[in-house]
């Protein structure tokens, strides 16, 4: 905690949220936790309702059923100005007309801050956020990631135990996004409020929260610490869309006999998720061969197209070790890479010694090597 | 062939040019010079006289009176008809039942020929049987007669006037109110903003360059009507409700004394410009654009 910055964050928990236009259900049932001084984020792609989300908690729509706690109130009624949060907006929402000073203390003076008071606080907000050379200027006149530190500013001043934040960065060139994003952590670290992000790029959630909502279609898929979503996807959803390129997934037919027999061991049609940079060129036999159509060669490593049975998939292989097009590689894969999805559901079939299922089934899986997957941090 | 191009230049520009100096340049020269001239009158033609025609101006107690008058119908209508638009735009600006139905009625007045609305306002006001005076009867109050009193003559006609410039003005209001992003409200609101300090300190200053083009179109405005006073009162009762165009108007055309209404169209003119640089500086500082 930095010395005159006092706020606590306070949890909030989401019970049973519904929001429906007429006919169209934008939220179906969500349960959300959110721990004290989190960094929670709320991941889905455009469309899923994580805006809407975040706008019930702030309090500008109304649920059309459910309960909004916040610390250990119901909130669910009330104002916006009475939920004693801050909200950082998509396009930041400054006022134009107003000095950037003006602009960070406009909250103080609605709520009837005395002056020596407001100047204090400015002063050590604009020192935390390094707007004190920029503090007469009016908005037009700042570039994107200034006027994205001011509206940061304003939504700290007061000193709120919750800070929610509606895609901040994406209006940032991709360069300042990855600063704000260390900075944007740092800020929440320091000042201990409790932040719910709404972003729909992985790379952002996974790097800047303790633990993602992945949301889609109005629910959510799955929430769980960004290593858990990474190595445990809950469903075909979660694996698809985190991770770049995204989780092969295979219909289990397509590794002829050992597929049918492991469809056979778990009684249910699956199809069988592995993720590209899970998969290794073998040296010997390997788990199972690909066919190569085609090679994306993107400096560091490369990607490889394929085809396994007829199923198509990629593979991530070191730059400087291409297979050549056309060629057939056998791949080896270590047995707690595979993971298992119900095809018809798409939930994750849970599989508690992944191993000796696999050798019963007739897959030769490599046992795990030097050679550990890391989560792809490239950004896009 | 670079002096072709200027030969095409020209020729491109000369239709506007000519319809530009046939309607605005020489009438506007024409009327400063016959200021200074005579009015011709019969086999006299005009001779020059110089300011002879603006000391006639000075001891006109006319022309004090209508620009009296005028000063008063500037004040009872500008500020009344702007706070109405705005009350009425932000009125339609949110959802509801009907609300194309409303816009639309507040925006009928506009839309209506000026000798309809003078038509429709005479009837209001006639007395006996006008409107005014049927609901004041149901109430057992006497007859009126509201433009046929020097008291109440000019405030009748402001009355009409402001009924049919604020449906006018609120448009802009309400093209100015959607251009505001919602997003700047709610975050007022999150930040502890009500209703009123919301248009206070954010909606109203934001439609400042709306209000300067208002306010200086509704000056123009109040000196250039000269349609309703034709149609209610003609002036009337002894020039109470006489406004400076229909001054110039009863002059240069009733009287037929050109000069002396173009001495007053000079000085009308003079005015309305020193109008229009006092608004641009009186806003100038509270003005922000985008």
């Amino acid at each position: 905690m930095s010395p005159g910055f006092t706020a606590r964050g306070r949890a909030i928990r989401l019970e049973s949220i519904v929001k429906r236009w007429d006919d169209t259900v934008a939220l179906d049932q969500v349960h959300i936790d959110v721990a004290p001084g989190s960094f929670t984020a709320l991941l889905g792609p455009s469309g899923c309702g994580k805006s809407t989300l975040l706008r019930i908690v702030a309090g500008l729509e109304q649920a059309s059923a459910g309960r909004v706690m916040i610390g250990e109130e119901d909130v669910t009624d009330r104002p916006a100005d009475k939920r004693d949060l801050s909200m950082v907006f998509q396009s930041y929402a400054l006022f134009p007309h107003l000095s950037v000073a003006e602009n960070i203390i406009f909250g103080l003076r609605t709520r009837g801050v005395k002056r020596s008071e407001r100047q204090a606080r400015l002063e050590r907000v604009a020192h935390l956020l390094g707007l004190e050379a920029l503090l007469e200027r009016k908005p037009s006149a700042l570039s994107g990631g200034q006027q994205q530190r001011v509206a940061l500013g304003r939504a700290v001043i007061a000193e709120r135990s919750i800070c929610l934040m509606d895609e901040p960065l994406s209006n940032l060139d991709a360069k300042l996004r990855q600063t704000m994003r260390t900075e944007l952590r740092a800020l929440q670290r320091e000042l201990g409020f409790t932040m719910l992000y709404v972003t729909h790029d992985q790379v952002e959630a996974i790097t800047m929260a303790d633990r993602v909502v992945l949301m889609n279609a109005g629910r959510v898929e799955q929430a769980a610490t960004p290593t858990e979503l990474y190595e445990r996807p809950a469903t075909t959803f979660a694996a698809r869309f985190i991770g770049t390129p995204p989780m092969n997934l295979i219909p289990a037919a397509a590794f002829g006999q050992a597929g049918l027999r492991l469809e056979r061991a778990l009684g249910v049609a699956v199809q069988v998720g592995i993720r590209p940079e899970a998969m290794h060129p073998a040296h010997g036999a390997g788990t199972f061969e690909m066919r190569v159509t085609g090679v994306e060669y993107l400096g560091a490593d490369a990607l490889v197209q394929g085809r396994i049975g007829e199923a198509p998939a990629q593979m991530r292989v070191p730059g400087h070790a291409m297979p050549e097009v056309g060629s057939t590689v056998a791949v080896s894969v270590a047995a707690d890479e595979f993971h298992v999805f119900d095809a018809g559901t798409g939930a994750r079939l849970a599989t508690p010694d992944p191993a000796s299922l696999l050798a019963r089934t007739g897959f030769s899986v490599a046992t795990r090597g030097a050679e550990a997957p890391v989560i792809n941090q490239r950004t896009p | 062939m670079l002096s072709r191009q200027w030969i095409h230049g020209w020729l491109l520009l000369l239709p506007a040019l000519a319809f530009i100096f046939l309607f605005t340049h020489i009438p506007a020269i024409t009327t400063i010079w016959n200021s200074f001239q005579s009015t011709p009158r019969g086999r006299r033609p005009s001779q020059f006289v110089g300011l002879d025609n603006y000391e006639r101006l000075i001891g006109d107690p006319v022309f004090w009176k209508v620009l009296v008058n005028n000063l008063w119908f500037a004040l009872g209508t500008i500020p009344v008809s702007i706070a109405l638009s705005i009350a009425m735009a932000l009125f339609v600006n949110r959802a509801f039942a009907g609300r194309s139905l409303v816009r639309m009625a507040y925006f009928t007045p506009t839309v209506l020929p000026l000798i309809a609305v003078a038509n429709i306002w005479l009837f209001f006001y006639t007395p006996g049987f006008g409107l005014i005076d049927q609901v004041l009867g149901a109430f057992g109050r006497g007859q009126s007669n509201l433009l046929g009193s020097p008291d109440t003559a000019l405030g009748a006609i402001i009355v009409v006037s402001i009924w049919k410039e604020a449906g006018f003005f609120m448009i802009f209001y309400l093209a100015a109110l959607q251009a505001i992003p919602p997003q700047l409200a709610e975050a007022a609101r999150i930040e502890g903003a009500g209703g009123w300090t919301i248009f206070r300190r954010i909606t109203f200053p934001m439609m400042m360059p709306t209000t300067l083009f208002v306010s200086v179109n509704a000056v123009i405005n109040a000196f250039r009507l000269v349609d309703h006073i034709f149609i209610l009162t003609g002036g009337g009762p002894d020039n109470a409700s006489s406004l400076l165009l229909y001054y110039i108007y009863e002059t240069s055309f009733r009287f037929w004394d050109t000069a002396y209404g173009a001495t007053l169209t000079v000085v009308m003119l003079a005015l309305l410009g020193l109008f229009a640089i006092g608004q641009f500086f009186l806003f100038d500082r509270k003005v922000h654009y985008k």
